[in-house]
């Protein structure tokens, strides 16, 4: 990890709202095993901190937990989600696993670095935007698919990249999900199974004009 | 084909309200005391003989793994702990149960739960499914409030929590004992085994880890009998799954179907086939990113169940289908996932740490063919390495893919080899020399 940069330990807390959810996590657990909340709160630290956890964070949450600070520190450091430096308030992250390199990721990545005027693992000067590549998200049936904070697009193209970044750029939220007006992960031109469902929905099944 | 009155999940699209209204109207929560009435033993038999075979990819029995727990304990805690850590390169399946039918996993919990004793449940999904556990959060609330969990669940006496607990974004605790690790509040790292979890799982109890689809798949089983679910499928090899076909298939799609489905009518009936027709096929890896790839003569007539595809040196796996037509670099596809196992080895281990490192570096070269002839055989060696010398299966999951690939298209790789020779020695010592 890292030396810190940010303000020293002691300083950082959460806000009365989180610290409620975070006894109502902690309360999950059987007694004594207070520990077992320390992904929820670091996670919950990260979203009250822009998205980024400061090491004040991790020692506030160990102190909670009555941990040893380095057990949290090996936490934070060893799952992906969480983000050890500051990053842009559109946080962008590109599957480039075998589906989805399979169906054109690279092309994705490119859309989104050239729009961006960034390359992977950067952020813009602005603090809008920060891209980076990730391993499989487990969407692979509608790939390429790239995850922007909480939520998943798919069925992408260099095109659809493009709007869904100018429309946050504009300060939109551009709808989540596939891209190419597909219903999920139901074939695109109409589902095969579960015919009388879709019907009773006004949903046309495959082959059917 | 499978008939639509013989599926599971019939809001696998989400057409309905994935939530305690629609759930209701699909038939789930019907007469769920009853079922818990048949008592433990009686449960887990019906579930041994309908065959069912754990959905996460290693294919063991539900019913006997559930048997496995302690028939008396001293009275503490006894966990069932539901891996929904979905993340094998391919696998999107659990994914739409959670979001589309929760109610089936809830409901499966309280019945599998019963089954093995346990007082709680833990459900783990990946951190990135947010919008999945919010609905899987939702439907445990709904559960909650009507009575279905909690104190005396559904007026049989038997007291049993749900919980939700989101990962932070490991590979690894897909494995159960690195989510074991990973909910007792560590890095997610695999435990030696023996002790295995039904002896001392989460926080050193009895616990039972259960893949998603295995769990809700069961009230089902129960509701229409063990010999419906046997029926279906080749023995041993039974039921429906879950099948997300992937990559070049015009119709990529998430889709239930019966065991022993042929591979090719998978894909042409619900995917409208491959890309520019089946003769534009290559390669297909049939289970995930962890099984070996077939080639298209195996692809024309393997079935797709587990037995079927151990004989031709594959696996079923989670029943994740990539397919790759004539279009693609198939060395760059499998480097890929040497990549991914790289990144994902949580280092415990020295073979899969620096061998999975080893296998990358290697790859990236034999996508360009900067290697010699000679070194895919060491590669071939170094996956041997890896391959049951670690804790985990983490480092076969490495191994296996390159096994797959040296094994069906070692010409491939021979070729690109020479081609890079022939074009160095016509450019000079320059390109050699990169």
């Amino acid at each position: 990890m890292s030396a810190p940069t940010e303000a020293a330990a002691g300083t950082w807390a959460f806000t009365p709202e989180n610290l409620e959810l975070a006894k109502r996590i902690i309360a999950k657990y059987p007694p004594g095993r207070q520990a077992s909340a320390v992904m929820p709160l670091l996670d919950l630290a990260q979203r009250q901190n822009d998205n980024w956890l400061p090491r004040a964070a991790m020692d506030y949450v160990a102190d909670m937990l009555e941990m040893p600070r380095i057990r949290a520190y090996e936490v934070a450091t060893f799952y992906t989600m969480y983000n050890l430096k500051p990053v842009g308030k559109h946080f962008i992250q590109i599957c480039t696993t075998t589906p989805c390199w399979l169906k054109g990721s690279d092309q994705i990545v490119e859309a989104c670095e050239k729009k961006l005027g960034i390359g992977l693992g950067e952020t813009t000067p602005d603090g809008q935007f920060t891209v980076i590549e990730v391993e499989c998200l487990g969407a692979c049936v509608n790939a390429p698919m790239m995850q922007i904070g909480d939520d998943y697009y798919e069925d992408l193209t260099p095109e659809t990249t493009e709007a869904i970044l100018d429309a946050l750029a504009r300060g939109e939220t551009p709808k989540d999900g596939p891209q190419n007006g597909r219903i999920r992960s139901c074939p695109k031109s109409g589902p095969t199974t579960l015919i009388d469902q879709a019907v009773r929905v006004g949903v046309k099944p495959a082959g059917q004009s | 084909m499978l008939r639509d009155e013989d599926r599971i999940f019939t809001n696998l699209y989400g057409f309905e309200s994935p939530f305690l209204d629609g759930a209701k109207q699909r038939g789930d929560w019907e007469g769920t005391k009853e079922l818990l009435d048949l008592g433990r033993e009686k449960i887990i038999e019906l579930v041994k003989e309908s065959g069912l075979r754990g959905r996460g990819g290693a294919g063991f029995s539900t019913g006997m793994k559930w048997s496995f727990m302690p028939k008396k304990t001293d009275g503490g805690p006894v966990y069932l702990v539901i891996n929904a850590d979905e993340g094998e390169p391919g696998t999107c399946k659990d994914r739409e149960i959670m979001r589309h039918d929760p109610h089936k996993l809830i409901e499966g919990c309280l019945i599998a739960g019963f089954a093995i004793g346990a007082t709680a449940c833990y459900i783990y999904i990946r951190g990135e499914f947010y919008d999945e556990g919010s609905n899987v959060q939702r439907a445990i609330d709904e559960a909650y409030a009507a009575g279905l969990i909690g104190k005396n669940a559904c007026g049989s006496g038997y007291d049993y929590d749900i919980d939700l607990h989101r990962g932070r974004g490991a590979y690894i605790c897909g494995e159960e004992t690195a989510l074991i690790e990973s909910l007792e509040g560590k890095k997610g790292q695999p435990r030696n085994k023996p002790p295995f979890p039904a002896m001392a799982g989460l926080y050193s109890r009895p616990t039972t880890v259960n893949n998603v689809e295995s769990v809700a798949v069961v009230p089902t089983i129960l509701r229409r009998g063990a010999s419906w679910f046997a029926g279906l499928g080749r023995p041993k090899n039974s039921g429906t799954k879950l099948f997300c076909i992937s990559g070049h298939v015009n119709e990529p799609c998430t889709v239930e179907e019966e065991m022993g489905i042929p591979l090719k009518e998978l894909i042409e009936k619900h995917c409208g086939g491959v890309r520019g027709g089946w003769d534009n096929l290559l390669a297909i890896i049939p289970g995930g990113s962890s099984v070996p790839v077939i080639p298209k003569e195996i692809c024309d007539t393997v079935l797709m169940d587990f037995d079927s595809l151990r004989e031709v040196k594959s696996g079923l796996g989670t029943a994740a289908v990539i397919v790759m037509d004539k279009s693609t670099d198939i060395v760059k596809a499998i480097a890929r996932l040497s990549k991914f196992y790289m990144h994902e080895s949580c280092g415990q281990c020295t073979p899969c740490r620096e061998g999975t490192g080893w296998l990358w570096r290697v790859m990236d070269r034999m996508v360009k063919g900067q290697a010699r002839v000679e070194e895919i055989d060491m590669l071939l060696d170094v996956t041997k390495e890896i391959e049951g010398h670690t804790i985990c299966a983490l480092g076969d999951a490495a191994a296996w893919p390159v096994q797959g690939l040296i094994r069906h298209f070692r010409p491939e790789m021979e070729k690109r080899i020479l081609d890079y020779r022939a074009r160095a020695d016509r450019g000079g010592a320059r390109m050699a020399a990169e």
